[in-house]
């Protein structure tokens, strides 16, 4: 038997042991006395189709907030990474800033973080201090992920061995230029499953925004839960998120692999 | 770097007096003198430990010394001036290791540092990578990344790197030592050609053969000490201190290799 042949007798039995066990399942699951109570409060084809639009406009406000957080994040949390890095011992107030900074925003609630900079410091009706709940759930957003984001540039920078910045100190390029063109082009590279892992997080936590009473996704699937006592809103919520995040996770799975082939593939 | 063919020992380019360092406690280069002259090749030899790379890397303003003084072409240099970047780029060192950048093709890593570190245009800089590949027979590998080369063609584009900002001096640290033997003959042929060019060169080795065929003098050092210094046909042939003689003894029985 070839090779071939084998990887497709291989695929037909997986296919058809997930169809047998996913047909099991769902004839329990169907069959059992409770499902249909179930099935009204959480999976309503009516509720379903009816959220769909409300829910999708909504969700326009989470990619907003994703994506504008995410172009403050990369160059923001790039600098703080770079402010640990520093050995001079004149920008040791910088370093000692960045660490304080990466600890305080990845140590502490997201949803508490909202909650004080939302609420409280629009309280304090300071002028020229915008009020609006989207800034500040934007602001909180890329405080801590600019925290998380940094650590995984930094521990790039960290992952070049010190030979290659000290071959291009050898060369007459400056500290600054041996980081710009020798060792951040490396590091940058292999920080992008990890960096886009951590995007994957923000994406979701979006919906925290939900509590200042920014009516994304989340937040407009509860006022539907509310209006109806119906349950099939926050699921079709759901589902949208996980429309956004599972090809990104799978993306980053296969970037990964590859990441790890080329290693293995003697790249020095 | 001049490319004559005359071989005469001319002013010092670079000078050594009284170097010292120090790794914690422990003292690995001692009172070091070594002048180099236009056009003059010098072999280091000695085991390993005894001082050679970290006297190469001293030289190369890449490690601060403790004690001494520096001087390239008259002028005094150290690890910590200002312009040490400057310094450095008229200072050319190749490494054991390579130290290729990996994510630059063979052009793109001798183009770097003209380009970065001189300032000149994309075009002059390519067209002097170009050259230096050609030279050193590399001239079909330029598109060539590292990870696909050979040690002995990647251990080529790091000379060739190391000579793209014209360096003064030219100081080789043990650089065939990684190489599969097959693959540090082509390397050395690279460096004969170099030495026929008139390049000034500083270098580390543990090839005998090739340190007395092509060196106009030798150092052998112990105890990052130079101990004794003279032509190849002087430390070969008639050795005149008792450790310069062990060494040699050594290298004989155990061959080359034995003591990486």
């Amino acid at each position: 038997m070839t090779a071939a042949r084998s990887a497709r007798k291989g695929t037909l039995v997986a296919v058809i042991s997930t169809l047998v066990v996913a047909t099991l399942l769902a004839i329990a699951i169907g069959s059992s006395p409770s499902w249909p109570v179930v099935q009204k409060a959480f999976f309503d084809g009516t509720y379903f189709s009816t959220s769909l639009p409300d829910v999708i406009d909504a969700f326009f406000i989470n990619i907003q907030l994703f994506v504008l957080a995410e172009m403050l994040i990369l160059p923001i949390g790039l600098l703080i990474a770079l402010a640990r890095s520093v050995t001079s011992p004149a920008l040791a107030p910088l370093r000692i800033f960045a660490t304080i900074y990466t600890d305080f925003f990845r140590g502490v609630p997201s949803i508490l973080l909202i909650y004080v900079l939302g609420f409280g410091v629009p309280a304090l009706r300071l002028p020229g201090v915008p009020s609006e709940p989207f800034f500040w759930a934007l602001v909180t957003l890329v405080l801590i992920y600019s925290a998380y984001v940094s650590e995984v540039y930094r521990a790039g920078i960290e992952s070049i061995h010190p030979s290659q910045e000290r071959a291009a100190r050898a060369l007459g390029l400056s500290r600054l230029q041996a980081l710009r063109y020798v060792v951040l082009p490396q590091a940058l590279r292999r920080v992008v499953p990890p960096l886009l892992n951590d995007f994957i997080g923000l994406q979701k936590d979006t919906a925290l925004v939900s509590i200042l009473g920014v009516v994304e996704a989340f937040k407009q699937a509860q006022i539907l839960k509310s209006a109806n006592f119906n349950f099939t809103p926050l699921m079709t919520t759901a589902l949208i998120f996980l429309v956004i995040t599972i090809p990104m996770t799978r993306l980053v799975d296969r970037l990964a692999a590859k990441d790890r082939a080329a290693q293995q593939g003697g790249a020095r | 770097m001049a490319r004559t063919t005359t071989k005469q020992a001319a002013e010092p380019v670079l000078e050594l007096r009284g170097v010292s360092k120090r790794y914690g406690r422990a003292l690995v280069l001692d009172k070091i003198d070594l002048t180099l002259a236009e056009h003059e090749v010098v072999c280091l030899i000695g085991a390993s430990g005894s001082g050679k790379s970290t006297l190469l890397r001293c030289a190369d303003l890449l490690e601060p010394i403790d004690a001494g003084s520096i001087t390239l072409e008259g002028r005094a240099v150290s690890a910590d001036d200002r312009d040490a970047d400057a310094t450095r780029r008229q200072l050319g060192i190749v490494f054991q290791g390579f130290s290729l950048f990996p994510h630059l093709t063979a052009l793109e890593n001798v183009a770097l540092a003209p380009r970065v570190a001189l300032g000149l245009t994309a075009a002059a800089a390519e067209k002097r990578a170009r050259a230096l590949l050609k030279q050193l027979g590399l001239a079909a590998k330029a598109n060539a990344y590292p990870d696909s080369l050979s040690g002995g063609q990647q251990q080529r584009v790091a000379i060739a790197r190391a000579l793209a900002t014209e360096p003064k001096v030219l100081l080789l640290d043990e650089i065939t030592s990684a190489l599969d033997p097959v693959l540090v003959a082509e390397v050395l042929e690279a460096l004969r050609a170099l030495a026929k060019g008139g390049a000034t060169m500083l270098i580390a080795t543990h090839e005998m053969a090739f340190a007395a065929d092509v060196a106009d003098r030798i150092c052998y050092l112990e105890g990052g000490r130079i101990i004794e210094h003279g032509t190849p046909g002087q430390i070969f042939g008639a050795p005149r201190d008792a450790r310069t003689r062990a060494f040699l003894k050594r290298v004989r029985s155990v061959g080359a290799s034995a003591l990486r």
